[in-house]
Order: C-alpha cells, then structure tokens, then sequence
C-alpha cells in the first residue's frame, strides 16, 4: 500500500507531499522526502518500554506505564518549580494538554523556541511581522534573502519546494525568476547557490541592517565607509536590489535570532522589510527548525494569550522572558523538577542548566533515545507522531495542517500520557488539599 | 430530560413580535416548549428584562490574525487576566483574549452565539481549532472569496457555474457559513503591494473588477440558496470620501432577489466607510446620506462597527489599509498574505477622544443606527476587536438607549470634530425592544440563523437565554444608563441551550458549542471545469496538496450542517 500525501514530521518546511510505502505495518520505502525526513520516518533507538530509576548514576530498570505515570504525577505534584519543556516535535493536540497540565501543577510551560527562535517573538513584540504563506513567496518573489540560514542543510527541500528552484505563477522561470542574496558569516552551500553572497563579521548584523536601512532610507551619507566587514558600495548595490524587488522575501535562520543583538537583530531586520514596503512588497519569515514548533507557538498563544516562556504558578498566566524561560529559570535554579517532552533540553542546553537538571528528578517523554534520556529519572515512550500517529502540526508560515498515520503500534500517545498524568496530579492535589 | 421554567419574565423577543409581556418560558432538552412539569428547575424571574441570548453576526474571535495579534501584544493579554477556577481556564487580554475569555466573556453578558467574520480557507483549520476551544458559545465563520483566484478566473471567464462550485467547495473545504468579501480585488493587488481604487478599477494580471466581483458573488449565494447574504466589507476602507464608494457598492446589488425572508446583500462596519471630505483635514461624516440610503431601500442590512475609545487591535483581511494604518501611527504592523486567496493585517491602535477623527469616527457608529430609523436594519457591532472589544456592548447598547450619556461622552471629545458629525441634533432613543432587535433578532435574521433557532424565544428555538438584573418597568434607560450597562454586562443568568452557564456574570458551567456550515450541492457542468482548474491550481501555485487542504471532520466536533442546492 502507497500512502500518499504525507507530512513529514522533521522541519518547519512540513512537506506534504511525501508517499510512503507500507507493507505488513512496516514503512518499507519513503518517497519525495529529504534524507533528514526519510531519516525521521524510519525512526532509530526507540525506546522499548517505560523505565525509572532512583539515582541518575544507576542503571534504568523497566516499569510498567502505570508505575512510570504515577510517579511522574507524585514528582510534577510535590514540585514547587517544575519546568515542563520540548513540545515543538509533537502535535497541538498534546500542547494543548501540555497547557493544562502546567496549570494544574502550577509549573512553566516553554518550548525549544527558547533557545532558537524565542528573540524573533521579542522583535514581534517589538514591531509586528510582515510576512505571508510560502506559496505567496513562491509565486511572486523575485528578490530572495537567506539571512544567517542555511536551508541546503537544515531545510533541505526549502529551495526546491518554495523558494529558489521551483516556478510559480509570476515565477515562472523557477531559478532564473529569482535574485538569491546570502547574508552569512561563513560561505555556506546555500551561499555557494546564491547570486550574491554578502559575508558579514560575526556579531555585527546588526549594524550591517542600520546601514541597509540609511541606505533605503536616502542617507547613504551617513554610512561608514565599511559596516560589518561589508564595503559600503557593496551595501549601496544590494540595497538596490531590495528596493528594485516587485517581492522581496527575506528567510531568516538562528545566525540572526542566537548572534549579538538577538531580538535587537530581528527587530531591525522587520523594520527594513516594513520600510521596504515603501518601494515594492517585501515579506519576512523565520525558518522555524522542529516541524511543529509553530504549533507550539500558535496554541500557547490561544491558550494563554502568550508564545511561550508562561508562567502558572499565580493561577494565570504570566510571561517575561529573561525571567520565565528555561534557561534564566534553571541556572538561577529555581527548577526542582524537569518534564521534558518532544524537544531534547540534554542536547541543547546549556552546562549550568544542564547542571540543574543533573540535580532534581527529570521525566522525558520521547519515542527515542536523546541526550535528556541520559539525565532522566523517569522515561516514558509514545508514539511518533506523524508516523504512528494523526494529528495537527504548523508549518513555518502558520498554515496548520493534518499529519497522517502510516502505521499502527501498541505505544500510547503523548496526548494519552499527559491525560494519565493530569488525572493523577488532580488525585494527589486533591487529596491533599 | 432536563426542564426549566422561567417564571416572571419581562421578555422581549422582536422575531416573534413579543414586547415586554410578562410571562413564563418553558424549557425542555435544551429547547424552548409550551409547558413543562412540576419537577422543573424553576427560575423566578421576578419581572427581571428577559432577550434571547444575545447573537454576534461579526467579530474577529478566532484563527491566524488573531493569534497574531495576540502573540504581537504581550502588553494586551497581561491585562483582563482572571485566575483559573474549579470551573474556569485562566483569562487573559482585552482586545485580543485567549480561547476561554472569549466564550467566558460573551457567556456572562448574555451571548451565546458568535460568528468569526473572516476565515482564509487555507488557514480554516486553524480558526477552527479555536473556535473549538471557545467554550460555551455557539459559532461559526463567514469565508473569504473577494480576492480569490478561482473566484476571480472563474468572473473573468464568465462562468457563473463554475463560481458556484468553487464557492460550495470553498464552504465546504473551510466549513464556513455564508461569503464574506472583504476590499474585493485589493488582496490579489496588494500582493504586489498595490491596492483597487474604486468598483471599476481592474485587479492587475486578472483582468476583473470590484464591481463584477461583488455582483457575481451576490447572485452566487442566492442562486446557491445560501442562509446568509453575501457580507460585504467595502473598497476604499477608511479613506475619506469614501461614502461614494459606499453607496455605490449598495447600488450593485439592488435588484438582486433575495431567494430567502432577508437582505441580499449585507455590508459591514459602516462607520469605517461613510467618510465624507476629500482628505483628514476636511472629513466629515457622512452618516446621514447612508442612513437615507437605507431608509428608502430594503434589500440591505448594515452593523455599526461602534468605535470605543482606548485600546484596540485592528484585524482585517484589508491589507493595504493596515500598512497604512502602522505606517501613519508608526504602530507595529502584522502582515499575513495567503497564496491564492487573501491578504490580512494586524495593527495595535488608541482610540482617543481628544483626536478629532476618532471623535468623529465614535459618533459615526452611534449616527448610523439613530439615523436609521427601521431597527432591523443596523446591528449592533464593534467589528471585535477594530472598534472596540466586544466586552463594550453594553456601553455601546446605552449610548444608542440615552441621548444624556451620549451629552456626557461628547463632553469628553475634542471640539474640533463638533462641527464635522451629526450626533448632537439626535433626539433619538432607543427602547428595550430595539435594542433585543439590534444585539440578537436582527442578527440571527441576517446570518439566516433564526430556522436554526436563534435569536428568538419561540416554540422550538434554542433555550438560549439572558436574565438581566433590570426591570424594565421601574428603570428610565434614558438617565439610569451606569445601572443598565452594569446590568448588560454581566447577566442575572445565562442559559444555553437549557443549561445555567452563567450567574450575577460568574461563569457556572462550561459546556462545548456547535459549529454551524453549509454545504451547498452544485450539480451542474461547472462541477467538473471548477475541479480541472482547482486541481491545475493545486499542482502549479498551491504549496499544499490538494489532498491536504480541506478542513477534515476532526476539527469540527459539534457541527450542524444546513445542506442547500445550487439552482
């Protein structure tokens, strides 16, 4: 049997146009997929069965579900602090009960945007988000901007599927419809594909946006002679093919949102694309990296009234990164206890937060082995979702769509473990109480 | 088989010519019935004001332009915040309030159903997981198509029954209710970053008009029998002099016969289109013309779009007119284009009494329900949250009830918009029975929601219901105006659909609402050249699978499905 129409659960990209074939519930080939994706699908190092263990230098010994779930509760119900962190590889159905579970214990709830694009929620806060579909930037643009991205290697089908390679309707010369423009420190693959690439010192986009932003703004005279490494006819020439753009899109990746300035950079990166707007029609988009991560974002917002880094231990929500994200929150050690689902703190973090969670109880909820596993006190396997599992994930650009199940499998779901754990956490509580 | 009765009612109830009489209503499974038992749970009324639950046929509650704007304004949903409770999910905002606000807020004055105004078809899955996720109220969403490349094609071709086709699988694809065009045209334009400026200023690159777009699209809907006429957010959206515009996109749709008992074309949030001066510095309000307009003629219904001075979001499928909203006020600026379909825009604004144009803007919403004189006619909306959020109905309901409190909100304007408006020669009052008209009948008579069992108390509708803390008799609206918006916003009770939902404007109970859509068969040879070009649509400029795109059942647990057919 061929599946057709598959979601692939890798990057915000979201492809949906991946068949796959199943035979005797085995994935047996996967077509249209990127090597990640494909990657993703086959899965590796599952997790076998719930494990515990007392002390996180000991070895972990298989439980049963019930015990597993009962003692994440007992922990995440006794917990002053809890973290309840990941979220972005799973689907909005969990999230949401990701959202209650917060509530009911009073923790905080925040996603891997925290350490990947959380600064570009900071610089909508700040000035708003020009942006569109991936279609829109499809059929129309003619200007193309990677800036501190590398799609070649994160978001391998990106080009072909949405932004360089492919024709649309007013681009329908695919690759020659298009000017690329790669802004990076280092000449990437995706430079190595690009019309123009600008290589701008580490640490000072920042500055090489105001001097685009003089430039646009008719004050070329008060830009410096070099900015960021980047000579200022350099700058007067790309300026022009961004005022020159009937559509100008501009992708923007981590090289931006984790490099000096952070939420700084991205606010001044929307601030040219809007005042672009005064010349042709100019668009930006962060290339989000977990293919559900925009979900995360999406339902904590209609949740709490907040993207991420929320707050619950008042009975509200209460958001103020820099004081309610993982990080600020595990190295000031506050966290006494850590729920790590769908995203993989262990391997991201880091050391001084790392070091806390070495020191309080972590449970990770995963279908696979990761780098939290190996802090983990408590793990907990569930189905892969968009694999095993349907359900709702986000595209990069917001458009929600429904990932199918290819294959059926005995592991519950996150939705259901969450479920299990809410209603004991309301068991203890309410005895307690 | 839960009964109620309702004892000692004052009840208005405009659909079935009820006006104030004291009365009992029965209630039997959730619907209003002639008598019930002994057994019943008995509410004592006590000759309290009685409306059937309040109706919301335009406001902005659910889907990606209100994540946006949510997710935009942090400052906004760190105010209205409410704990959590045994009962309730925390709230959060004002203009742009999380999930549970929403269906809570409309809960506790009374509402207990709500229609999204705007849903991109591509983006429907998304409004639908919130409006899932809105508790308590009954929903359900208008679709866009007045920029839409199969819509625009299928015109420019001259092929009605194919237009009908895309329409019906457009309804069906985002599990919408009724075709909401919004600044026809302009979307596809501002993807270039241009805009339409008037009915018969062609769209680039698809060769059609406003004006064709509007009346192809009206005759559509009544051929397809639709419940609701098309709604219509006009060209030209904030621009002065743009009342011409206005009436002339009322003219365009005169002679189309409405093939249902209501209008055949609905046009929305005046206010923002009836702006006379050919600039800001000499705009005046044009109201009055409007309002005469719709006092000779009787194919068309309008809503305020009621601005409330303070804090407010703006949302709205009008692109062009966001950018130059954020661009103007130096505000931030939200911008979110749908290959194919539509464009969108967010931007946070201030209403201020001390600035002449919202002064202005305040009374315009105000003049055109007072200056209309058939209460029918204009409903009762802030156009959530682009006026105002919903929450002040109650203000808006008093200043229509008092021309006092209306003294009083004028005393607070700059008097540089004294002499641009109309406002202070209205002697105008509205009474308990217009305004039942105006925040319930008249909008379940427009969406086509009254056979559905909205917005009336009759045998058989909907045991959705308002108990207010006002007794008619004894209170004089006309100066005793704080009492009665207190007593508007938040009910003695609420009931929906048989069940106590709310009491003194606590929230009692959370049951899920049902999401109403239409499904429209079109059983001709449009069918098949709609699907060849859908389809070439899809494999060429669509980046999502056709097989991906539609919203599936899941996203709708509660449906009610109004099946009709394309004649």
């Amino acid at each position: 049997m061929i599946i057709k129409d598959v979601l692939c659960p890798f990057c915000g990209c979201l492809c949906d146009d991946l068949a796959v074939k199943v035979e005797n519930n085995k994935v047996v080939d996967i077509m249209h997929a990127c090597k990640i994706g494909e990657s993703k699908i086959r899965g590796h190092d599952r997790i076998k069965a719930p494990m515990m263990r007392d002390n996180k230098n000991s070895e972990f010994r298989e439980v049963s579900y019930d015990e597993a779930i009962n003692e994440s509760a007992r922990i995440l119900a006794n917990s002053r602090r809890p973290l309840l962190y990941g979220w972005a590889s799973g689907l909005c159905e969990m999230m949401k009960k990701g959202v209650l579970l917060t509530e009911e214990v009073g923790g905080i709830i925040d996603n891997t945007a925290s350490v990947c694009h959380g600064p570009s929620a900071l610089g909508v806060h700040e000035k708003g988000l020009p942006t569109g579909t991936l279609g829109q930037f499809a059929n129309r643009a003619d200007v193309v901007v990677f800036w501190g991205c590398n799609p070649v290697h994160a978001h391998p089908r990106h080009m072909g599927r949405y932004s360089v390679f492919n024709k649309g309707f007013f681009t329908n010369k695919g690759r020659r419809s298009r000017k690329v423009v790669v802004f990076d420190v280092r000449k990437t693959d995706t430079a190595n594909l690009a019309d123009e690439y600008v290589q701008v010192n580490p640490g000072e986009d920042y500055m090489v946006l105001s001097a685009l932003r003089a430039i646009v703004a008719g004050r070329v005279d008060v830009v410096p002679d070099t900015v960021g490494g980047i000579s200022r006819e350099k700058l007067v020439e790309v300026a022009e093919t961004l005022k020159g753009a009937k559509f100008g899109i501009v992708y923007f990746g981590m090289g931006l949102t984790q490099s000096r300035g952070k939420y700084k950079n991205i606010d001044n990166a929307v601030s040219l694309v809007t005042e672009l707007n005064a010349h042709g029609k100019h668009s930006i988009i962060p290339m989000r990296g977990h293919y559900n991560v925009t979900g995360f974002g999406n339902v904590c917002a209609w949740e709490t009234g907040f993207v991420n880094a929320v707050d619950m231990s008042r009975g509200y929500p209460y958001y103020n990164p820099g004081e309610t994200c993982s990080n600020d929150l595990l190295m000031r050690e506050e966290i006494d206890a850590a729920f790590i689902i769908a995203g993989d703190a262990g391997a991201h973090f880091p050391a001084q937060s790392i070091a806390r969670m070495g020191k309080v109880p972590v449970i990770n909820i995963d279908p696979f082995h990761s780098a939290t596993t190996e802090m983990a006190n408590i793990v907990i396997p569930t189905k892969v979702s968009g694999v095993e599992l349907e359900g709702t994930a986000y595209r990069m650009d917001g458009v929600s769509l429904r990932m199918r199940k290819l294959v059926d499998v005995d592991f519950p779901s996150d939705e259901e473990v969450l479920d299990k754990i809410i209603a004991k956490v309301r068991e203890i509580k309410g005895a307690s109480s | 088989m839960s009964e109620m009765l309702i004892k000692n009612a004052t009840v208005y109830d405009p659909i079935n010519g009820v006006n104030g009489d004291l009365m009992d209503i029965a209630v039997k499974d959730g619907k209003i019935v002639d008598s019930v038992g002994n057994s019943a749970q008995t509410i004592d009324a006590g000759g309290r004001l009685v409306y059937p639950g309040g109706v919301d046929a335009h406001t902005h509650i659910a889907g990606s332009k209100v994540n946006v704007g949510r997710i935009m304004r942090p400052e906004d949903s760190r105010t209205g915040i409410k704990p959590r409770t045994a009962i309730t999910r925390p709230y959060t905002g004002y203009t742009v309030p999380n999930v549970y606000a929403m269906g809570y807020r409309y809960a506790e004055m009374g509402y207990t159903t709500a229609f999204e105004a705007a849903i991109p078809i591509m983006k429907a899955r998304h409004t639908h997981e919130e409006l899932e996720e809105i508790p308590i109220i009954d929903k359900g969403g208008l679709t866009l198509f007045g920029s839409n490349w199969m819509v625009m094609d299928a015109i420019r071709e001259d092929d009605q029954d194919r237009l009908a086709a895309y329409v019906a699988w457009g309804l069906l694809a985002s599990r919408g209710w009724g075709v909401k065009v919004v600044n026809p045209g302009g979307g596809e334009a501002w993807g270039f970053g241009k805009n339409v400026s008037g009915l018969d200023d062609p769209v680039p690159n698809f060769e059609v008009t406003p004006r064709q777009i509007i009346r192809n699209l009206a005759e559509v809907n009544e051929k397809m029998n639709l419940p609701h006429s098309i709604h219509l957010h006009c060209n030209n959206l904030g621009v002065p002099g743009n009342y011409e515009t206005t009436l002339a996109s009322f003219d365009i749709c005169k002679d189309i016969k409405s093939r249902r008992d209501r209008q055949s074309l609905h046009v929305t949030h005046v206010m923002f289109n009836s702006l006379g001066g050919n600039h800001w510095g000499d705009f005046v309000s044009k109201t009055d013309v409007i309002a005469d307009y719709l006092n000779k003629n009787d194919f068309l219904t309008i809503d305020m779009g009621q601005m409330i001075f303070g804090s407010a979001t703006t949302m709205t499928a009008d692109g062009p007119v966001q950018y130059r909203n954020s661009t103007t006020f130096k505000a931030r600026w939200g911008n979110g284009d749908v290959e194919l379909e539509d464009v969108s825009g967010v931007t946070p604004l201030y209403y201020s009494p001390q600035v002449y144009f919202y002064g202005v803007m305040w009374a315009m919403g105000l003049e055109l329900a007072l200056l209309t004189k058939d209460p029918w006619k204009v409903l009762l909306t802030t156009d959530h949250p682009n006026g105002g959020p919903y929450e002040n109905y109650p203000e808006a309901m008093t200043l229509l009830m008092s021309k006092k409190k209306r003294e009083e909100a004028i005393a607070k304007i700059t008097e540089k918009a004294y002499d641009r408006w109309h406002i202070t020669g209205i002697e105008r009052e509205l009474d308990w029975y217009d305004i039942a008209i105006k925040t319930r009948a008249a909008h379940a008579k427009v969406l086509g929601l009254v056979e559905q069992g909205k917005g009336h108390l009759g045998t058989g509708a909907d045991a959705d219901i308002a108990i207010y803390d006002i007794k008619p008799d004894e209170t004089d609206a006309t100066i005793e105006y704080d009492k009665v918006k207190a007593g508007f916003r938040r009910s003695a009770y609420t009931i929906k659909g048989g069940e106590v939902v709310a009491r003194d404007g606590t929230i009692t109970a959370t049951p899920k609402g049902r999401t109403f859509w239409v499904r429209t068969t079109v059983d001709n040879d449009g069918y098949g050249r709609m699907m060849d070009d859908l389809k070439f649509k899809f494999r060429n400029y669509y980046s999502v699978n056709m097989g991906n795109y539609m919203v599936q059942n899941e996203y709708v647990e509660h449906p009610v499905v109004l099946e009709t057919e394309y004649q």
